[in-house]
């Protein structure tokens, strides 16, 4: 039974890479296989972790206040799915207000401590050791390309003379910003086709100790 | 179907039943055949940059099939490439060793098969790590196959000393030396509850065990009582979430390793000091398993990571070779 999972998830893999040559009904039958498959697994999985484990067995011995929120969220789950029926569908909106709100509020304060208070004040502040000159070189040009990236993005002003010299300068910055991230998106993949690659050559071929 | 791909197709599938059923396994190239594989790969690339300059761009699919090369042939040679600890790899290690026998560590599985090349050795390593340390290990995630992923580095600690495996003389026992707490959908919103209360999100670990009747999670109510956190993300949910709610807001130490894609995102929070290290990609996870002895496929797949990227980089060089050269012609 192991032996035909192999065969079967090497010839998949085997369908999907041959798109790299053209689209072909090969691919596309993985391609429907694959999404399919995603979709079982999705479902199943959210029904036995929410419904069951977090509903059915969390509603168990949990205090009232506890249950309430359970029902509350249950019951706009429900309203969610009233979205099938069109006399009904606009209760479906009400769920979704609600994750929206919800998640507004809470990207508001994470990202402005997290990703505004706490990063200006690590910019501004020398890091403990400024023992090595390399550390003194990178402090000043994270001072230099904080500054200059938010002049670059200062439209107010035209970017002319010294100013225009600075957003330019700002420019620089962003784009080995980029290229550092392009970079590493590069390993990224490289690393995705080495796993399936591992996987063809290693557990189906046998040729990878 | 043409003829030619009728033939090309054939010829794929008669290759590979010859690797399947007469090459010799493991296949091991000699230094001397590893290094004419270097070779030929070099000369393919010389005669790729001479078509070019002569004005002739080859084919997309001779770009795929270059770089399927230079990531395969790898697997087969015996080579073994310098790799430099970095200093945010060093600070994981560093965290991680000094915590005591009994520390209650808490780890984020946030990825699935995809991404399971770059974060699985990374976990394994981990897991192995923390095993032999007798931490106390309690596993989650928030994608759905989070809690696989952890699994199965659980297996890997398994194959490396089967004295942990269960009634073995070791036995790292399930529920009162690590527990797996499951899946549990909402995001960034089950961290901001599991920092008032665990059990609220996670009433029941995987297997259905209520929440109190697991030991290890006696005394385990919210972040105050985990001793250091360590998450392996591969998008969103996962390290931006953990450092803005479990570390700014509840102060949870934690450190993470991550997709290379992923990891600029996360290295202003390692400037920051919000993070306590962080394993970036592949190379990352290299660095991991050299520092903490524990030697897997990160350290495997460098080499064919390295030929790939020296492929690209070629291919670009190549590339812009001939968009200037084009562009002269025109003038």
């Amino acid at each position: 039974m192991e032996q035909f999972g192999i065969w079967l998830a090497a010839l998949l893999t085997i369908g999907i890479i041959s798109f790299l040559y053209k689209d072909n009904i090969l691919y596309k039958a993985c391609e429907a296989i694959f999404v399919g498959v995603s979709a079982g697994y999705w479902f199943v999985t959210y029904f036995w972790d929410n419904l069951y484990r977090k509903f059915y067995l969390g509603i168990q011995g949990a205090e009232l206040s506890d249950q309430i929120f359970l029902w509350m969220a249950v019951a706009l789950g429900v309203m969610m799915l009233t979205r099938l029926f069109d006399k009904i569908g606009w209760l479906s909106r009400w769920p979704l207000a609600f994750i929206i709100g919800a998640t507004a509020g809470l990207y508001m304060m994470t990202y402005f401590v997290s990703n505004a208070f706490v990063q200006i004040g690590a910019t501004i502040t020398p890091p403990p050791s400024m023992e090595t000159i390399g550390d003194k070189i990178s402090f000043v040009l994270i001072a230099i390309g904080t500054f200059c990236g938010l002049i670059y993005f200062f439209f107010s002003k035209e970017h002319k003379g010294a100013f225009g010299g600075a957003a330019k300068v700002g420019i620089w910055f962003l784009m080995v910003t980029f290229g550092a991230s392009f970079g590493y998106t590069v390993m990224s993949r490289m690393s995705l086709m080495l796993g399936r690659f591992d996987f063809l050559f290693g557990e189906w071929l046998g040729l990878i100790k | 179907m043409k003829r030619t791909e009728l033939v090309v197709s054939s010829l794929i599938v008669v290759a590979l039943m010859i690797c399947k059923f007469l090459l010799p396994k493991p296949l091991l190239f000699s230094p001397l055949v590893s290094t004419i594989v270097t070779i030929l790969i070099g000369c393919a690339f010389l005669v790729i940059f001479i078509l070019t300059v002569k004005g002739k761009p080859i084919e997309r699919r001779i770009v795929f099939l270059v770089v399927g090369i230079a990531l395969v042939f790898p697997f087969f040679m015996k080579v073994e490439l310098p790799i430099r600890i970095s200093p945010e790899v060093q600070q994981v290690y560093d965290k991680m060793s000094s915590l005591p026998a009994g520390s209650k560590v808490l780890a984020a599985f946030d990825y699935d098969p995809p991404s399971a090349p770059e974060l699985q050795p990374m976990a394994d390593a981990f897991m192995k790590y923390a095993f032999e340390h007798d931490f106390k290990v309690i596993m989650m995630g928030l994608w759905p196959q989070g809690p696989q992923q952890a699994n199965q580095s659980v297996e890997a600690a398994w194959a490396y000393n089967p004295q942990w495996m269960p009634d073995s003389a070791d036995e790292k026992v399930y529920g009162v030396d690590y527990v797996n707490l499951g899946f549990q959908s909402g995001n960034e919103f089950v961290i901001l509850r599991m920092g008032e209360s665990f059990k609220s999100m996670f009433p029941a670990d995987l297997y259905y065990t209520a929440y109190d009747s697991v030991p290890l999670l006696k005394n385990i109510h919210n972040f105050s009582n985990i001793d250091w956190g360590v998450n392996f993300s591969a998008g969103k949910p996962g390290t931006v979430e953990w450092v803005q709610i479990a570390v700014d807001r509840h102060n949870l130490p934690m450190s993470a390793g991550n997709t290379a894609v992923q990891a600029p995102m996360a290295y202003p929070y390692l400037n920051a000091g919000q993070l306590i290290g962080l394993m970036g990609g592949m190379a990352g996870a290299a660095e991991f398993e050299k520092l903490t002895g524990h030697t897997g496929k990160a350290i495997t797949f460098l080499l064919s990571q390295t030929y790939a990227h020296v492929a690209v980089i070629l291919f670009i060089l190549i590339g812009n070779v001939a968009f200037f050269l084009n562009k002269k012609e025109k003038k």
